[in-house]
C-alpha cells in the first residue's frame, strides 16, 4: 500500500511538473518527484542512493533551476508542440505497454530477494573506473559551465580583420 | 487487488519514463526539455535498484545508480547553463530559436 502510495505521488508529482506554466512551479514539482523517488529508493534498500537522490536531485539540481530560471527569466508563453499530441501519447503508450510486456515475459514471476550480500566496498574496489569517470564528468561539467558563462574577451571577427 | 512490490515499482518506473518522453516531444521550452531529462533519470536510477534488488547486487546496482546520478546532475548543469546563454543570445527559450543560431 505504501509503494502504491508513494508511485501515485511520484506520478502526479512528474504530471504536474510537466504540465505547469510557471517554470519555477516546474522546478518545485520536480523537487518533489525527486524526494519521493528517493522515499521509494530507501524502502527498496538503498539508503545511499536515497540519501544522494535527496540531496543532489532535490537540493542541488533545484537550486540550479531556480538560478537559471531566474537569469533567464519566465517565458510562459504556450509553444505549439513540434509533434502533435495524439502521436506522442499513442506511441509512449504503445512503447511502454511493449516494455511491459517484454521485461514481464522475461523475469517470469516477480519476487524481491533477501539482501544477503553486505559487501561494501563494491564502490572503492571493484568499480574504481566508475569513479574516475565520475570525477572526470565533474571536471568536465565545471569546464563547460566557466566556458559558457564565462564572459569571455571580445575577438574581433575575422571579417572585421580583413 | 494486491500486486507484487516490483510490479508497482516497475510501472511506477515506466510511466515516470513515459511523462519525461512526453514532455520531450512536445515542450519546445529549453528548460523544460531539461526537467524531461530528469524525470527520465529518475526512472532509471529506480529501474538499477529495483534490478539491484531482484537479483541480490544491490551494491552494484548502488554504484551504477550514482554513476548515472553524477552524469544526470551534470547533463542538467550544462544543458541549464547552454539554455541561459541562448536566452540572452537569442531572446527566448524556444528550440526553434536554435535554427538562427547557423546564420
Amino acid at each position: 500500500m505504501v509503494y502504491v502510495l508513494i508511485g501515485a505521488g511520484i506520478l502526479v508529482c512528474a504530471l504536474l511538473a510537466v504540465l505547469a506554466r510557471r517554470l519555477l512551479l516546474s522546478a518545485a514539482w520536480l523537487a518533489l518527484t525527486s524526494a519521493l523517488v528517493a522515499l521509494m529508493t530507501y524502502l527498496l534498500g538503498a539508503p545511499h542512493i536515497a540519501v544522494i537522490e535527496l540531496s543532489v536531485g532535490a537540493g542541488l539540481v533545484t537550486v540550479l533551476f531556480v538560478f537559471a530560471i531566474n537569469i533567464a527569466g519566465e517565458d510562459i508563453t504556450p509553444l505549439k508542440s513540434l509533434v502533435p499530441k495524439p502521436l506522442a501519447v499513442g506511441s509512449i503508450v504503445l512503447a511502454g505497454g511493449l516494455a511491459l510486456f517484454l521485461i514481464l515475459r522475461a523475469a517470469g514471476v516477480l519476487h524481491l530477494t533477501p539482501l544477503t550480500n553486505p559487501e561494501s566496498a563494491i564502490l572503492w574496489e571493484e568499480r574504481y573506473l566508475d569513479l574516475l569517470l565520475q570525477i572526470v564528468l565533474i571536471f568536465s561539467g565545471v569546464l563547460g559551465v566557466i566556458g559558457l558563462l564565462a564572459n569571455g574577451k571580445h575577438t574581433p571577427d575575422v571579417e572585421e580583420q580583413s | 487487488m494486491n500486486l507484487p512490490i516490483p510490479l508497482i515499482v516497475l510501472i511506477t518506473i515506466l510511466c515516470l519514463a513515459g511523462i519525461g518522453l512526453y514532455c520531450l516531444l512536445i515542450t519546445r521550452n529549453l528548460i523544460k526539455v531539461v526537467i524531461a531529462l530528469q524525470l527520465i533519470v529518475k526512472g532509471a536510477v529506480l529501474a538499477f535498484i529495483l534490478a539491484g534488488n531482484m537479483t541480490g547486487q544491490l551494491n552494484l546496482a548502488q554504484s551504477m545508480a550514482l554513476t548515472v546520478i553524477v552524469a544526470d546532475t551534470i547533463v542538467a548543469v550544462v544543458g541549464l547553463a547552454l539554455a541561459v546563454q541562448i536566452r540572452l543570445k537569442t531572446g527566448s527559450l524556444d528550440i526553434k530559436s536554435l535554427s538562427s543560431l547557423k546564420r
